[in-house]
């Protein structure tokens, strides 16, 4: 029992990962009728948000410390962070200790820019042309801002700490009276997706705006009759998709060191999971990411792969193209989404 | 016993009874029209003809077969063409091109790996396309991208591409909507040009009751997803309950 | 000639002369002159760009056909290059099992994954041949590791069980491929004055094999299989409803395309013989997708050009450093000099994916139709008024 829970446990970040960019690329795919391709590149661009600035925190001036000696005698050059300076070494600190939180607020606005440059500068001419082309042309941008990021940032994963107070274990287990050790972040991150998610559904359900999106989903042509401006709102809505997809970077950088072709891979997977959830259904991408994310946690128990050696690397595959011949819509996908 | 004899159909969508308890018998070489006002399940009724959908409930029969639970290509290749409400045509092709398609259909069946001999050495094929193309009066476009055409030509390779795999059925969904009036006519005129020179049945679902009236020597009044009466032409002019389903008048 | 009407002939003609002249054309610079690195007649360059000419013809019967875009053909290229290294491991060092092998075995990998993909139609087909990619990707990488030999990647050693030939030559190392005794890696090199001319014995296969693959190509484009194709593309509709099953027609596209992605990694592990997972990769496939893209797709010429500009490309691209780029503008003002340097900088050398990215995307947005659509183009406006007329019925040929 306790090895199930904690498998579940550790399905969690991955899945929570999997149902933002998912939730993104069901988001534009259903209101757009966009396939976007470079939204792993959007998740990857947000995770080097923190990269960014953490290194923005911890710009330094050096200064002579006439009190240090190095071991020739001569006064010691000090490096200082100018936030240091600012706030005090104890404020200065904690706030370069907390960069990764803090890089939410940082990648708000530079993500929802990005993704609004990309709707109206790129994909808007891209709405009535075929499929294939949408696939290609947004392939060939996940290209281009993976090669600018590893221009810039080399192609080494760059270590990104979670703040000290954060990066340690709970003992989950005890909630239900069992023994699992857990990554304290992880547990952030997994609270962190569900509110994004939380927001991202009563934001559609409650405000008339979201009202406007879900009928614009179902049927784009009569919402367009009605006088409603609905490209403006769907500018709008691709600029959200890309912030959570940002944010969901953000906040996996301690997970996992982001390096410039993170967003490729997990793109792949979130694919995957967009069409096991069913194209256009937002409930089907959240419940389909963290099913496989599950899934793959489960995969990767020595005792399954001492059975089928290498099922955790295909398992998330199989089950899709599975789940595709069984049910083509996927698991939620609503009728005439995407039939030929 | 008619070429196609449709028993006791019915089909749900959800809530829906779009069709219950359809009957209907369409006797060979016969021109027979499908008429009903807007929802009353003649959309839905072709498609469950033609593989698309299939029935809830009841059996359709052609020519002795049962085509439920067939694909459109196997349904086709039994002898019924369909002809849509917009031509579906292979606007990507040339208009010879496309009327060669369907003699290849014909002649090839389904499914044929003919990749090594070149398109216009089918001596045979070449050649029924292009009488196929003289009857329609458009061999002087043969070259052309079919995309290119006006709506009315589309309307006629659409049909020309029917006829050359020979059916036995031809079915039509509202095939003058949105037509000018010449377009129309020119239409009704070579339906019946066809149904009179072939051994064809024609089978046709119309809006417009100039089209019917011209057409059809049998007619099916559909209303709320189930027929209101089979009767011929002269008849259904003067029946109450047609004009009922058509104005909506209580009686 | 060959049942080719004149204008396909013609252009066979043409991609024969230009592979087969291929090492004096593309060595067009003296050897010690400044200009050499533009040179491209070396044996291994010139082998790339007629094997991945045939991958991208390949993938053209495809995608250029019948539209249905697969992120996957990479794989095929790795089966292919993985069996023809498993047929020098144990049975001969001649080419002609090993690539016959590959082909097949392809062809059978690109049969079960077709009859599973082209059970969805647009964007589901192409994201389920990605999620076929990347397993066999992974499966290549990691899990199959007795087979692929995982990261290092499928190597000849010299304790091959070889059945017919032997494990190691007398002086003791590997044997080489070769084709009927003839070595791959032979090469002839003639000094014509200051030019150096190299005629490889593998690269002159691989063109054989080119043309046969080309003309392959037109007969199929040609044939009523062809237009059955292209009529998946323009109408499955109308298809269906006229008594044809697509299916099977794109079953049967999707694996000759996988076929000739065979035949390429075949014919690249019988030039160099080793196999390795990152030829799998989906960005691989991608790269495909773009030769075809960028030379045009749907039409014969198309893939073969792109193939080759690419690869030409990719090679001169990676060569260029900042000292060539800073002699090359030594003629401008310093501060000049510098700056120019400083922007052309990110788009060399290990910068070459980022100008691919730019280059798929420009050619996407702007001239989706590839260079062959851009040489019609410039055609056009040198022939002025003439072509507007004509453009009416050039249109109706397609596969031109």
């Amino acid at each position: 029992m306790d090895a199930i829970l904690l498998q579940i446990f550790n399905g969690l970040d991955k899945g929570s990962a999997y149902a933002l960019i998912a939730l993104g690329l069901t988001l534009i795919f259903g209101t757009l009728g966009v396939v976007n391709f470079a939204h792993g590149a959007l998740f990857m661009i947000g995770a080097f948000c923190a990269v960014t600035l953490q290194r923005i925190l911890n710009l330094s001036y050096e200064v002579i410390d006439e009190t240090q000696k190095d071991f020739l005698g001569n006064p010691l050059k000090v490096k200082t962070p100018y936030v240091e300076s600012w706030f005090g070494p104890e404020m200065g600190g904690a706030i370069i200790d907390w960069a990764v939180p803090l890089a939410i607020l940082f990648a708000i606005p530079i993500m929802i820019a990005i993704g609004f440059i990309m709707e109206r500068g790129l994909i808007k001419h891209f709405y009535k042309r075929a499929h294939a082309d949408q696939i290609l042309v947004t392939f060939g941008l996940a290209i281009v801002l993976q090669e600018v990021i590893k221009y810039f940032y080399g192609a080494n994963p760059i270590q990104t700490p979670s703040p000290e107070a954060l990066s340690g274990v709970a003992n989950v287990g005890a909630v239900f009276g069992m023994d699992i050790v857990y990554p304290v972040w992880r547990i952030v991150y997994f609270c962190f997706s569900v509110l994004i998610i939380g927001a991202i559904f009563s934001f559609l359900q409650f405000t008339t705006f979201g009202m406007v999106v879900r009928a614009g989903m179902a049927d784009r042509e009569t919402v367009g009759l009605l006088g409603i401006n609905i490209d403006r709102r769907f500018t709008i809505m691709f600029g959200i998709a890309a912030a959570v997809a940002g944010l969901a970077g953000v906040m996996y950088t301690p997970i996992n060191s982001p390096n410039y072709h993170m967003g490729m891979d997990f793109l792949v997977l979130s694919f995957v999971v967009v069409v096991v959830g069913g194209m256009g259904s937002l409930p089907g991408a959240v419940l389909a990411g963290f099913m496989l994310g599950i899934l793959e946690s489960f995969a990767s128990m020595n005792e399954i792969k001492s059975i089928i050696p290498g099922i955790d690397q295909i398992i998330i595959y199989v089950v899709a193209i599975i789940i595709l011949l069984t049910r083509p819509r996927g698991l939620m996908g609503r009728k005439g989404v995407m039939e030929e | 016993m008619g070429i196609l004899e449709v028993k006791n159909v019915g089909k749900r969508f959800g809530g829906l009874q779009a069709l219950s308890e359809v009957n209907l018998s369409v006797k060979e070489n016969s021109v027979h029209a499908i008429i009903g006002p807007n929802g009353a399940g003649k959309s839905t009724l072709l498609n469950c003809l033609v593989g698309k959908l299939i029935p809830d409930t009841g059996s359709v029969m052609f020519d002795g077969q049962s085509v439920l639970g067939r694909a459109p290509y196997e349904i086709n290749q039994m002898g019924i063409s369909r002809v849509f409400q917009t031509p579906e045509i292979f606007g990507d092709l040339t208009v010879l091109e496309n009327m060669m398609i369907p003699c290849f259909a014909k002649r090839d069946g389904a499914f044929e790996l003919n990749a090594i001999p070149s398109v216009f050495s089918q001596k045979d094929i070449l050649e029924k396309a292009e009488n196929m193309l003289e009857e329609m009066n458009m061999a002087d476009k043969r070259h052309m991208h079919a995309a290119a055409m006006s709506r009315g030509d589309k309307r006629r390779l659409e049909i020309g591409m029917c006829l050359s795999q020979e059916p036995r059925l031809l079915l039509l969904d509202e095939p003058t909507a949105g037509m000018a009036r010449a377009d129309t006519n020119n239409t009704i005129d070579l339906l019946k040009q066809i149904s009179d020179e072939r051994d064809i049945t024609i089978a046709i679902i119309e809006h417009d009751m100039h089209v019917v009236f011209s057409l059809a020597n049998r007619i099916t009044v559909l209303a709320q997803g189930t027929p209101l009466v089979e009767d011929d032409p002269e008849n259904i002019r003067g029946n109450p309950k047609v004009r009922e389903a058509y104005l909506g008048e209580s009686a | 000639m060959f049942g080719l009407e004149k204008k396909d002939m013609r252009m066979l003609m043409i991609v024969a002369i230009l592979t087969l002249c291929a090492p004096f054309i593309l060595n067009p610079f003296p050897t010690d002159s400044a200009l050499a690195q533009f040179n491209a007649g070396y044996p291994d360059l010139m082998q790339r760009f007629v094997i991945f000419g045939i991958f991208a013809i390949g993938f053209n019967i495809l995608f250029g056909l019948t539209g249905y875009l697969s992120f996957g053909h990479a794989a095929f290229l790795g089966v292919g290059s993985y069996s023809a290294v498993w047929m020098f491991k144990l049975l001969s060092m001649n080419v002609v099992p090993a690539i016959m092998l590959s082909v097949v075995i392809a062809g059978i990998f690109a049969l079960l994954i077709g009859y599973v993909s082209l059970r969805r139609s647009g964007i589901y087909f192409s994201i389920l041949t990605l999620a076929f990619a990347q397993m066999s990707f992974n499966l290549a990488y990691s899990v199959l590791t007795p087979i692929t030999n995982g990261e290092t990647g499928l190597q000849l050693t010299l304790e091959d069980p070889r059945v017919l030939g032997v494990s190691a030559t007398a002086d003791g190392s590997i044997p080489v491929t070769n084709l009927f005794g003839l070595e791959m890696r032979s090469t002839f090199e003639m000094a014509v004055g200051p030019w150096a001319f190299q005629f490889n014995a593998g690269y002159y296969l691989c063109a054989l094999i080119l043309l046969a693959s080309f003309y392959l190509s037109i007969r199929i484009f040609r044939s009523p299989f062809g237009m059955m194709l292209r009529a998946v593309k323009s109408n499955q509709q109308r298809m269906n409803y006229t008594g044809l099953n697509s299916r099977p027609y794109t079953l049967a596209a999707f694996v000759i395309s996988g076929m000739y992605a065979g035949l390429a990694g075949g014919l690249m592990a019988s030039m160099d013989p080793l196999a390795g997972a990152e030829r799998m990769q989906w960005t691989a496939s991608g790269e495909v997708v773009l030769m075809t893209i960028l030379g045009g797709a749907g039409t014969l010429i198309g893939p073969v050009l792109g193939a080759g500009f690419i690869k030409y490309f990719e090679n001169i691209f990676s060569k260029i450093n900042d000292n060539v780029l800073h002699s090359w503008f030594s003629f401008m003002p310093d501060g000049m000099e510098d700056f120019v340097v400083f922007v052309i900088h990110p788009f060399i050398g290990k910068g070459w994916h980022l100008t691919l990215g730019i280059l798929f995307m420009l050619v996407v947005i702007f001239l989706p139709g590839g260079l062959v659509e851009g040489g019609q183009r410039i055609a056009g406006w040198f022939k002025g008024r003439k072509s507007s007329e004509k453009s009416a019925s050039g249109k109706t040929n397609p596969a031109e």
